[in-house]
This record gives structure tokens, sequence and C-alpha cells, in this order.
């Protein structure tokens, strides 16, 4: 049918849109060693060492090489960049020069004026005009909406990180699609989802056309957005430079039009083997050439930048994206997804060194082919750069071709999205319960004005029952302020190109989070195992606690605890449950605090385990620090009773260990591998993830 | 990771098994055997080794006694971590308890063993750190249940020389080739040990000799050269025992692969192959 597709096996992808389909009947499974992969070509090699150099520059100048203060940013607003355009075979950059960061002020024009005058920037005042009087943000049109009591909560640090400022994100959108099809069978066909709508013009209806239009819209701009870089992306991609490049524009557009929390690449890697697997028996291209091909790919993803207020950058270490690149994995038919691209894309950290970005991120399997299991080992202990997640788990839920968003966030490719947002403090929820709502550290009436605990020592049941009631409150506010969230995020910073890029039916996750779980289980548990006596100030607000007596803490693999940890996830998520989620969406939740724990500790007075006021909390789903006294598998052990059916959005437990803890570093057993030609260089300290705070900061506030 | 000391929750008396004197456990023991691993700590130990690190260890009357039922169930309650791991006794020197080592060993083996809902229990992997002496060749057959229910040992040579042996160590070497001996006989793999200390067991001439020593033995299907280090010194500190190897300097682990290699070398002359 199409001369791109000329030595591919049919199927239900010629006549749909069914990448998966496309993959399954032809790609090549590996299970071969790495032997096959080419180095680094000196043009590879000269370009990275000049961003290298930008990268070294940017950081000179605190953090940012340049930044654009006039153009506001999307798929077409600016004229093609390079880094060198004699030397690169993938092209396409953010703005018109490397590094220089694009101006986004869909979300908020005031935060992207504080993002821009932190760097020492001031925008263009027509832009500020326009966004301020003429054209209003996604922040402007939650703010419209938000009710005080949202406000206070947001305040209070009860509920922390709403996505009001920046983007979502988030969102994968399927870039393998404008490589497989062309742009101009994707507009065909989402023409043909909007010709296919009721004819009852019912909000939802309307909404839903009007979308497609836009998204309609979005593929006509990336037709164009190739034609900026020379291409005609119309047509499907013939051969893999170009199904790269594809991919990439892609995914260019994606990043141009959105500053998302996450802007994640997706599982590209079986899928560009099986065009290199053409070409190499074509003859078109040599290993070496692909390897540069997928070089210089990842050296785009490495570049990918926004534009942030150090507040969010200093949760981090660094200025991470998350362009999460899924690899590998095992297929439902039993077969490795495994290819040799798999091996090329992670090659690129020896090919260019470590990187933190984009997010390498092996889908591991136990079943995965033993000689790239022992490449990733090698490759990791190299370049302490590739994140590993649990393929056997995730497969069960979303089948073999989902991606992982951001660090944890698994969603099946063009099928599923997720509506990304903040978390609960539980802990500060358990002290509401006991003041009755009023705010332990601001003295202010927050929440409902229940009944406060009352008596010399608190009573288990009764601090349940009020706890149940508070929880119940605070999931209301919580699931209420994203249902606001989201709608003003579609209305006014919607993601066409990547929702372009989805089925039309897509499945819509409704991602909550929740902090503070070890210190509401250890509370929980003092006050039913030991006696705990709250400390009132002079106006009756419980500010402290008196504990007589020990009690089971959670982390040390003991049931009277973990059980309580257990039930407060299940409990919050029930509770969410009974909320109505914006457009339909499955909610669900994640235990992810890896870094914002200091700061909600901060905001949190005293707690009924003894954690002082101002002390951080543990970070995700950790035991609090020291309190796991009966070693490594005894702490894991007690993370691993919580929920995943209802935390499936993630449950993380930071655990850090010395190398020589984890084995033996020498050669022990006769034949086994042998490691010791691997050089070892650690950087690249562990990030946190899904831990952005995404709301305005205090002041950028567009309303 | 740590080791942790444990209170007998149940009633010894009431075990089906022989009780066991325990120093403590490490739940996610990772240097001692392949995978991660349940390792056991026996108390009680006949050598006095001048680098032992665990010299609270070496009482025979200290420890707790503790039943085997414990123990499995402490195992059982984490299996999930232990699946490319399994379970080791260390100590303390656990030869000294073959009764207790056998019917632990019996048990994690177990092939009929069944969790509370009456699923199989897959057998656990067995590992047994030893450096031997407390093996009596005039009985073997003390040690015939153990071994029997050993899949793999960790035997400790300390000292590739008589002599340096006994100064080393107090003891002298042939009730631990004896013991690597009936191993050889049994077929029972092995990974042989050697801590390397400098100017005593660093020398290539020893490591070489310690290779033409195990050379006979087949079964041997690994070597693990361990570099000394000096973090035993606070447990005799805090136990007002002097420290033999004061002013020894902690190994440098470059030399290790060299003094492994002359170990190899050993090995291949003593089997009569190419150096």
């Amino acid at each position: 049918m199409q001369e791109a597709w000329e030595g591919f096996t049919g199927g239900n992808w010629q006549s749909e849109v069914d990448v998966r389909d496309f993959i399954q009947r032809n790609y090549t499974p590996y299970e071969g060693d790495e032997s096959f992969l080419a180095g680094p070509t000196e043009r590879t090699k000269d370009l990275w060492n000049t961003v290298l150099g930008l990268l070294e520059e940017e950081r000179q100048k605190g953090g940012v090489l340049d930044m654009d203060t006039k153009v506001v940013t999307g798929i077409t607003a600016h004229p093609a960049g390079y880094i060198n355009k004699d030397e690169e075979t993938i092209v396409g950059l953010q703005t018109d020069k490397p590094l220089k960061r694009a101006l986004h002020v869909n979300g908020g024009i005031r935060i992207a004026m504080q993002a821009a005058a932190q760097h020492g920037y001031e925008l263009d005042p027509e832009v500020v005009d326009i966004y301020t009087n003429k054209r209003k943000t996604h922040n402007a049109g939650v703010f419209d909406v938000y009710k005080p009591e949202m406000r206070a909560c947001r305040s209070a640090h009860i509920i922390t990180g709403l996505p009001d400022g920046y983007g979502r994100g988030r969102i994968i959108g399927d870039y393998r699609r404008v490589a497989l099809y062309g742009v101009d069978y994707l507009i065909q066909d989402k023409k043909a989802q909007k010709a296919s709508t009721p004819s009852v013009m019912t909000e939802a209806n309307i909404r839903d056309r009007e979308e497609l239009a836009e998204q309609i819209r979005a593929l006509q701009q990336l037709i164009e957005l190739g034609k900026i870089y020379g291409f005609d992306i119309s047509r499907p991609a013939a051969n893999v430079q170009e199904a790269i490049q594809w991919m990439y524009f892609g995914y260019l557009a994606s990043v141009k039009d959105q500053n998302g929390a996450a802007m994640s690449m997706g599982r590209t890697s079986t899928f560009i083997d099986i065009y290199a697997e053409r070409d190499l028996a074509r003859g078109t291209f040599t290993e070496e050439q692909i390897q540069e091909f997928v070089d210089h790919f990842i050296m785009k993803l490495r570049m990918v930048k926004f534009a942030r207020t150090p507040e969010y950058q200093n949760l981090f270490s660094g200025d991470p994206q998350w362009v999460t690149e899924s690899i590998g994995g095992m297929g439902v038919d039993g077969r490795t997804l495994v290819t040799k691209t798999a091996f090329r894309y992670l090659h690129t950290l020896e090919n260019m060194g470590t990187s933190p970005e984009p997010n390498l991120t092996v889908l591991w399997s136990t079943r995965l082919p033993k000689a790239f299991k022992e490449f990733c080992a090698k490759t990791s202990i190299a370049s302490s750069s590739i994140q590993y997640e649990n393929d056997d788990l995730m497969r069960v839920y979303h089948g073999d071709d989902y991606a992982i968003a951001c660090c944890v966030s698994s969603m099946r490719v063009g099928k599923e999205m997720q509506f990304f947002g903040a978390r609960a403090n539980l802990a500060k929820c358990l002290l509401y319960a006991l003041n009755g709502g009023v705010d332990e550290v601001s003295k202010k009436q927050v929440g409902p004005k229940y009944r406060p605990v009352v008596g010399d020592t608190l009573d288990y049941d009764d601090v349940i029952d009020k706890y149940k009631d508070m929880m119940k409150w605070l999931a209301g506010v919580y699931v209420n302020s994203l249902n606001i969230i989201h709608y003003m995020h579609d209305k006014y910073c919607y993601e066409a190109i990547q929702m372009a890029l989805h089925d039309k039916h897509v499945h819509r996750w409704f991602a909550t989070g929740i902090a503070g779980l070890s210190v509401v289980a250890d509370s929980l548990s003092a006050i039913k195992y030991a006696k705990v006596h709250p400390i009132r100030d002079e106006n009756g607000v419980i500010v402290d606690f008196d504990i007589e007596g020990d009690f089971p803490k959670y982390g040390n693999d003991d049931d009277r605890v973990d059980r309580i940890a257990h039930d407060i996830v299940h409990q919050f998520m029930e509770y969410i449950r009974r909320n109505d989620t914006y457009r339909n969406s499955v909610p669900t939740t994640s235990v992810l605090t890896i870094t914002s724990n200091v700061v909600y500790g901060k905001n949190t007075g005293s707690t009924p385990d003894g954690r002082k006021a101002g002390v951080p909390f543990a970070p995700g789903a950790n035991p609090m620090h020291k309190r796991d006294t009966h070693g490594a598998i005894s702490s894991l052990s007690s993370v691993a009773k919580l929920p995943f059916r209802d935390a499936q959005d993630g449950i993380s437990n930071t655990f850090s260990i010395i190398p020589g803890a984890l084995g033996k570093e020498d050669q022990v057993f006769f034949g086994d591998i042998d490691l010791s030609e691997v050089d070892i260089q650690i950087e690249n300290p562990v990030c946190s993830a899904c831990d952005t705070d995404s709301s305005a900061p205090e002041g950028a506030e567009d309303r | 990771m740590a080791q942790q000391v444990i209170e007998a929750t149940r009633d010894v008396t009431q075990s089906l098994y022989t009780p066991g004197r325990l120093h403590s456990v490490e739940t996610m023991g990772t240097v001692d055997g392949p995978g991660i691993r349940f390792v056991i700590f026996t108390q009680g130990c006949p050598m006095r080794c001048a680098y032992c690190h665990n010299p609270d260890t070496w009482e025979v009357k200290a420890g707790t006694l503790i039943s085997v039922e414990q123990l499995a169930d402490e195992f059982e309650s984490k299996r999930g971590f232990y699946k490319n791991g399994g379970v080791t006794v260390s100590g303390g020197e656990p030869l000294l308890q073959p009764d207790f080592l056998s019917d632990l060993f019996t048990v994690f083996h177990g092939k009929a063993r069944r969790d509370a809902s009456g699923e199989r229990l897959e057998p656990v992997h067995t590992c047994l750190d030893s450096c031997g002496y407390a093996f009596d060749p005039a009985h073997p057959e003390k040690f015939e249940r153990a071994l029997a229910e050993t899949d793999l040992v960790l035997l400790d040579i300390k000292h590739a020389d008589p002599e340096g042996h006994r100064k080393l160590t107090g003891r002298s070497p042939e009730r631990i080739i004896a013991f690597g001996n009936e191993l050889a006989r049994r077929g029972v793999k092995v990974v042989i040990r050697h801590v390397v200390v400098p100017g005593i067991t660093d020398s290539e001439e020893e490591c070489e000799k310690l290779g033409r020593l195990i050379a006979p033995w087949k079964n041997v299907v690994g070597l693990e050269m361990l570099p000394y280090h000096t973090m035993g010194v606070v447990k005799y500190e805090k136990l007002g025992l002097p420290y033999p190897l004061e002013g020894v300097p902690q190994m440098d682990k470059k030399r290790i692969p060299a003094l492994r290699e002359a170990v190899m070398r050993g090995i291949r002359e003593g089997r009569g192959l190419a150096r």
C-alpha cells in the first residue's frame, strides 16, 4: 500500500492506528550480547563537546543560558535551531538556539514573569499585557473558581503541589504514530473521529469537537514544524533516520507547546528497531550510522529545558525534566521486547557519557534475556544512570505497550493519560481531626469545625472516628480542587499535540497522592499501644504530645502497625473514590514524596508519634528515620504490605545501600561474569521524580 | 547491613528439634553466599584467629538458645526476598552444633514442608560458612546429616602453611584439611575463602601454596579473597580484649587480583596443568 511500508508484515495496523500491532508483527527480539554496538562517530563527539560547553556556560550563568522573553512558544513559534547544522543527523530544538528556554505563558503569566525575573530577565510588556488583560491563563481560570476553603488548604499546606501554575505533564503522546503513518493520515483519522461525534450538542460533545479541532490544527502545525527543518513529515517515515526524526518532531512539538511537570518520551526502542533491521538488511545504513542517529536523538532529549522558578528547581538536585524513555520488558506472548535498539539506547551512556536525562528506564522482568541483563548491569555500574521498574508487575495491569510517565506512572501509550496532581498531607489531617479543624501552626480554622478530642489521654477508637471524618472532608476538598485544575488546564492550556497522538477514547487516570503515611501509622500505633497525652496551648489547641510507654513502629515487619498503614491508604482511597472526578477519570493514588517530605514536615506541627514540629516526614512510604530497627528486609517488608491496588500510581521507598553491602565486588565463582573491565565512575545522585511542586508560588497567582 | 540480636520468643523445650546457641541473625546477608540470604550466626568458636572481627561469638556458653521453628518462621515471613538466595549458617563455628545444624538444614530443605494454607514450600538453598576445625575425622558420622543437607560450603583456609596457621589461629590445620577432604569425597560444592592480611597471608608464595593445597578438591567452585579490614577493632575494645593485629594496616584491595591469580596458578600446578 505505502511505499514506506515495503517489507513490513501487514496487519490491522494498516487499516487503523494500531502501533502495537505493527510492532508485534514486525519486531525482532534480540537475545545476543552487546558486541555488535558501534562507538561514537567524530561528529557525535564534536557535537556533544559543543553541548557540554554550552551546559558549562549555562551553569556558570547561574542555571540559565538564555531565555526567550518576547516570542510566546508554540509548535511553529521559532525558526529552525541547531547545535551545528552540518553535523546533526537528527535535528530540532525547542527554540532557535540550543538551551535557550522558551516562553510558556498559558499556565500563568505571573509565574512566567517570576521565572524570568529570578534569572535576570524581564518579559516583554506587550506579552504581559496580553496575558494579563486580554487572554486568560490556566492559573487565572483556577483562581477564579477556587473556593476560600481550597485556598486555605493550599496555604496551610494540608494540600500541596496543586498543578495550578506549571503544566500538569504526565501525558505521553504516541510519537511513534508520526513515523509509522505520517501526519496526513493522522489528520484524516482525527477528522473522521470528529465527524463521528453525536449530533446533539451536549457540553461534553461540544468540548470533544472543539478539542478534536485543536488536535487537527496542532497536527497541521506539526507538518509545518517539519517544513521549518526541511522535512515532509506528512508522509510516513521511509527509513530509520526518518523514523527517529519524525518521532522526535512529535515530541519536540509537545515540549514546544507544554511546560509539563514531566514530559516523558514513551517506549520507542522496539518500534525504531524494526526500521533499523530493515535498513541493515537493505544495506541502507551501517550499524555505525544507526548508532549515530540514536546518539543524536538522545542528545536532543538531554537538552530539553524549561524556564522555571528556583523554588521549583531547588526541590531537586539540578534541573530535571523527567524525559522518561521505557526500554525492554516482555511481550504478553512471552517473547522479549528487547531488541538491538534497546542496547543502542543504553549505549548512548557510554558513547556520550552519563546523563540524568533522558531518564532511561529498563522495564525489568526476570525473563529478560541474560545478555541484556548483564549489559544493563555493566552499564549501570559504569554510569549510575539507569532506572529499573518491574515489568512483571505492571504488565498485568497495562499489557505490553505501556510506558512510564515521570518516574513511575505507567500508562498504555496513546490509550491512557493521567490527570496528575498534588498530595494530601495525612499527618496534618490527623492533627486537624484532634483539633477540630484548627490548623496547629497558624491556629486558623481551616478544616470544618468538628468536635476536637477532649481529655488527657487520646482514645484510639475516638481518634480513628474523628480522623475518618476529617479524611473524608480532606478527600472532598482535594478531589474538587483537582477537578477545577484539570477543567481549566483543558480549557486554557490544552495539550493539543499530545492528545492528537492518542486514541479518541482515552482512559483517564485521576492521580492523587498522599504524604506523611509513616507519621500517621506510628501516631495511631502510639495512641493504640502506648499512652499519648495531648499538650494544649492557652487556647486549647493541641500543640504537642507526651508519650508514655513504647509502641510498634512501622518499618519492622510488625503487622500491628503495618496493618494501620495499609488501612489508611485504603481508607483514604475509598473517600477519594466517593467524589465525582473530572471527565469520569479513574482515581488512584501514590505515596511518592521524595524530597518535598522535608517541606511537608516543616509545615506540620508535632505529631502523636513523638515527631516534633517541623521535623521532616519520611520520604514516600518510608518508615520514619531510625525507627526501623530490624534490618533492611523487615523495613522493606512493611512497605511491601501497602496495597498497590489502591496506590497504583506508585509507592516509593527510598533505600540507599553502600556498594559493598550489595554483594561481592570481585569475582567469586569461576566462570562468573567479570565486571572488572568496566570503568566505574559515580555521578548523578538519584533525584526524586514525581515530586514536582507545580503550584504557583506565593505572589505568582494571576488572580 | 547489620546483625541483629533476637530474643527467643518460643519455648525451646517445646521444639521438635535440637535448639541452637545463637549469636545473632542478619536478614539481608549479601556477602555470605549467593543472592540475598538469611544469615544465622551461631555462638561459640574453637579458633582464635588474630583478625577475627566477631570476637563476641567466641564464648561457647554465651548467646541465646533458640528453636529451629522460630528461625524458620523468621525466614518465612520474608521468604520473597530470598528467592535467589537462601539461608547461611555462619558463626562462631556452626560445626560445634552439628545436631542443630542438621535439624535446621533439614527443615529448610524440607521437601514436604507446607505453609499455613497448605501450599508446598520450595526447598531453601542452604549454605554453611565454616573453618572446619570442629570437624572430627574420627567421627564423620556426627556430621553426616548436616552435610547431606548442605548445598554450598564457604570454607575458610586461614593459612596454607601449618606453622603459619598455628601462629595466626592458635590451632593446627589438620582437621580443616580433613574436613575439606570429606567435602570433596561427598561432592559438596565449596567456595574457598582466604583472608589476606598484610605481612601474614599476602605473599604470592603463600597464595600459590594455598592453590596447591586445594587443587585436589574438584568440588571447589569458587574462590574468594577477602582483604583484611580493621572494622573488628571496636568489638575488641568493647570486650576489653587486646587486639592481636594492632598496627597492621588494612589490606590494599588493588593487590587482590594478582594474589587471586597466584592461587589459581597454584591450583593449575597442583592439578598438573600448565601454569
